[in-house]
């Protein structure tokens, strides 16, 4: 399969009044064409602004991306012009975000919102964007998408605003969709709903996805390949069963540890991992994880480990990743 | 929609009850009348009482308050505002042509400020921090630091002094010569325009800031928008409604409370209106008078609430 996304050493970082604060660190992934990549962390750890970085919608002017590329088909995206980059947004990369209740807008109406994409992207005349607007949100399964175009988000629950989130990011048939924790705020029976629909829908339509969570379980099931991120780096990165099978950096494992796993039965107890993210204005100079770590040797906190290859398709940023897959053989 | 207007003007009785009942005795409680206010000022304290006494019975003055009351509001569910204490006129006649006036200052100064207040509001706000969004605000803060008497003196000479011109200084309808009617109320319009447009600019440019801060601004933006149909469509229709609020209460304001600047530019507004009537003690001048703005105040609020529902659909109306 070609790759769709590449990102190659990609830093952003914001000025704050306590320092600059690196929230993404020199990260490098890539997205093939249909497929499902995972972006795994705990709160605060740079997930949200990877992808805001790929869309080029980081808050400025306290928010800078500092260097590396981001290649859409080959193309650099960092070095487009505004207006390029603007045609690029909605068209060729979608977006879909955490907080259904306001990431729309209050006063247009839910047809006003859909159409309006399709009409500068597609060049459509009204007639044309109130029909596919119709097709989309039946797609999406609202039910009476025809009466709904005229309704406002206040009429809709959670989870529907977040199905009419992901009716105006696939309006445009865009190649990549970039879900930032499309699910966190919805109630648990209505996640699995989105998810499945989100996965359904890009299988059929061939949408390449990038569905950032902190949450393992939601991993398992939807993605096909995981990158778990830490302070602002990616730490390891492996295909979903692999990883659940063969975690090779303790921060991941801590993660599988701290979750409930829908594929195994109920355990007794969750663990949920000592200590605090590191502050990202003062990271210590070894591994950013040293501190929480119980696999940490002293190495650990004087160089900071590369993310290095330990098998096919397996990645992993640790010094003691070895002994940490001797000691769970064991 | 109609139910509900019919609803709100209804609801707009009371209140102009509770208005003239205030009105009515505090005007009692102020030491003096119409009659003293007359022989005063003529300079013959020595008036016999009893002429004074015939004085106030002619008006009506003799009756107890409710009777009183009664009659005023009986005239009043007539529109009958009745004849003016001091000049024995129908005060109908007497404010027409003032009100007139004053309404067409605040339709002027509102226009100019608001025209001008919208686009430097989102100017500002979208150049954050750049030298446009400071030119703005030192614009602004002047244009609230900056008295519209002050400002309207400053005009006058400035026009005497540079072009040996000065504004008519008899109003003219409108409908009667447009041209000599705005030569003259231009000036006042811009002088209270000015204050009003800083204080205007000043909301927009705040509201405008929060807005653009929202996550659907942001969803907009990753939608691939262009950054003028965000700020007109998206932006500009929720951070308006703030700004209504302000635009409108400081029109309503601008009917009634322009004393000072009416004296500069030697307008017959009601403002000057408003004084004379209450130094010479002519109650039911008065009391049409704050009747008359009090309902204006209504209106306006009204249309406002009206607009409000229409910008935005999670109002409801009741
Ligand atoms: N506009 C901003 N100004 C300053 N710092 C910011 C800004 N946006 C994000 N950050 C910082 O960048 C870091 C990463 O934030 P980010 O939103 O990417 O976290 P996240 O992984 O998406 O977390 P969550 O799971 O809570 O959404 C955080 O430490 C945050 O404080
Ligand atoms: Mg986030």
């Amino acid at each position: 399969m070609a790759t769709l996304l590449e990102v190659r050493n990609l830093k952003t970082s914001f000025l704050s009044a306590a320092g600059t604060v690196r929230a993404v660190d020199g990260v490098s992934w890539d997205v093939e064409a249909g497929e499902t990549v995972a972006l795994v962390g705990e709160s605060g750890c740079g997930k949200s602004v990877s992808a805001l970085s790929i869309m080029r919608l980081v808050a400025e002017p306290a928010g800078r991306i500092e260097g590396g590329e981001i290649l859409y088909k080959g193309r650099d995206l960092l070095k487009l012009s505004e207006e390029e980059m603007r045609a690029v947004r909605g068209r060729d990369i979608a977006m879909i975000f955490q907080e259904p209740m306001t990431s729309l807008n209050p006063v247009l109406s839910i047809g006003r919102q859909l159409t309006e994409g399709l009409e500068i992207h597609m060049k459509m005349n009204p007639a044309q964007a109130r029909a596919r607007a119709i097709e989309l949100l039946a797609m999406v399964g609202i039910p009476d998408p025809e009466r709904r175009l005229a309704q406002y988000p206040h009429h809709f629950s959670g989870g529907m605003r977040q199905r009419m989130m992901i009716a105006m990011a696939l309006a445009c048939n865009p190649s990549l969709i970039l879900a930032d924790e499309p699910t966190t705020a919805l109630d648990v029976t209505i996640q699995a709903q989105i998810l499945e629909l989100m996965r359904d829908l890009a299988r059929r339509l061939g949408v390449a996805m990038l569905i950032i969570t902190h949450n393992l379980g939601v991993v398992a099931r939807y993605a096909d390949r995981v990158n778990v991120m830490y302070a602002g780096r990616i730490i390891e990165r492996a295909r979903a069963g692999e990883l659940y099978a063969n975690p090779r950096h303790p921060y991941t494992l801590g993660l599988l540890r701290s979750v409930p796993r829908l594929d195994e039965p109920r355990r007794a107890r969750l663990d949920p991992i000592e200590g605090q993210p590191p502050d990202l204005t003062r990271l210590p100079p070894g591994c950013s994880f040293a501190p929480r770590c119980t696999y940490r040797v002293e190495r650990c906190t004087e160089s900071a480990p590369p993310l290095a290859a330990l098998g096919a398709e397996h990645c992993s940023a640790c010094w003691e990743a070895q002994r940490l897959v001797r000691e769970r053989a064991a | 929609m109609a139910l509900y207007i019919l609803k709100r003007l209804l609801a707009m009785v009371p209140t102009l009850l509770g208005v003239a009942v205030l009105i009515f005795l505090l005007l009692r409680v102020i030491p003096g009348d119409v009659v003293e206010a007359r022989y005063l000022t003529q300079g013959s304290q020595f008036q016999s009482q009893e002429l004074m006494d015939l004085e106030r019975k002619k008006l009506g003055l003799d009756q107890p308050l409710w009777k009183q009351f009664g009659s005023w509001m009986s005239g009043l569910g007539r529109l009958d505002f009745g004849l003016s204490m001091w000049t024995a006129s129908p005060i109908t006649e007497e404010i027409k042509l003032r009100f007139a006036l004053s309404l067409q200052v605040a339709i002027m100064a509102s226009t100019i400020a608001t025209l001008l207040a919208i686009p430097l509001g989102i100017l500002a706000a979208v150049k954050q921090d750049s030298w446009v969004d400071y030119a703005v605000r030192v614009f602004s803060i002047a244009g609230l630091a900056t008295p519209s008497f002050w400002l309207g003196t400053l005009m006058i000479l400035a026009m005497l002094i540079i072009f040996k011109w000065v504004p008519p200084m008899v109003f003219t309808p409108l409908w009667v010569n447009p041209w000599d009617n705005l030569a003259q109320l231009i000036w006042p319009a811009l002088a209270v325009g000015y204050r009003y447009c800083a204080v205007g600019t000043r909301m927009m440019r705040s509201t405008m800031l929060e807005v653009l801060r929202e996550d659907y601004i942001r969803t907009a933006r990753a939608k691939g928008l262009w950054l003028k149909l965000i700020l007109t469509r998206h932006a500009l229709k929720n951070a308006i409604l703030p700004v209504l609020t302000v635009i409108s209460m400081e029109f309503a304001f601008l009917l009634g409370g322009l004393v000072v600047t009416e004296q500069v530019f030697n307008l017959n507004g009601l403002g000057m209106l408003f004084v004379e009537a209450i130094s010479h003690r002519d109650y039911t001048l008065t009391q049409a008078l704050v009747m008359l703005v009090a309902t204006f105040f209504l209106i306006v609020n009204f249309v406002v609430d009206i607009a409000y529902a229409w910008l935005d659909p999670r109002i409801r109306y009741r």
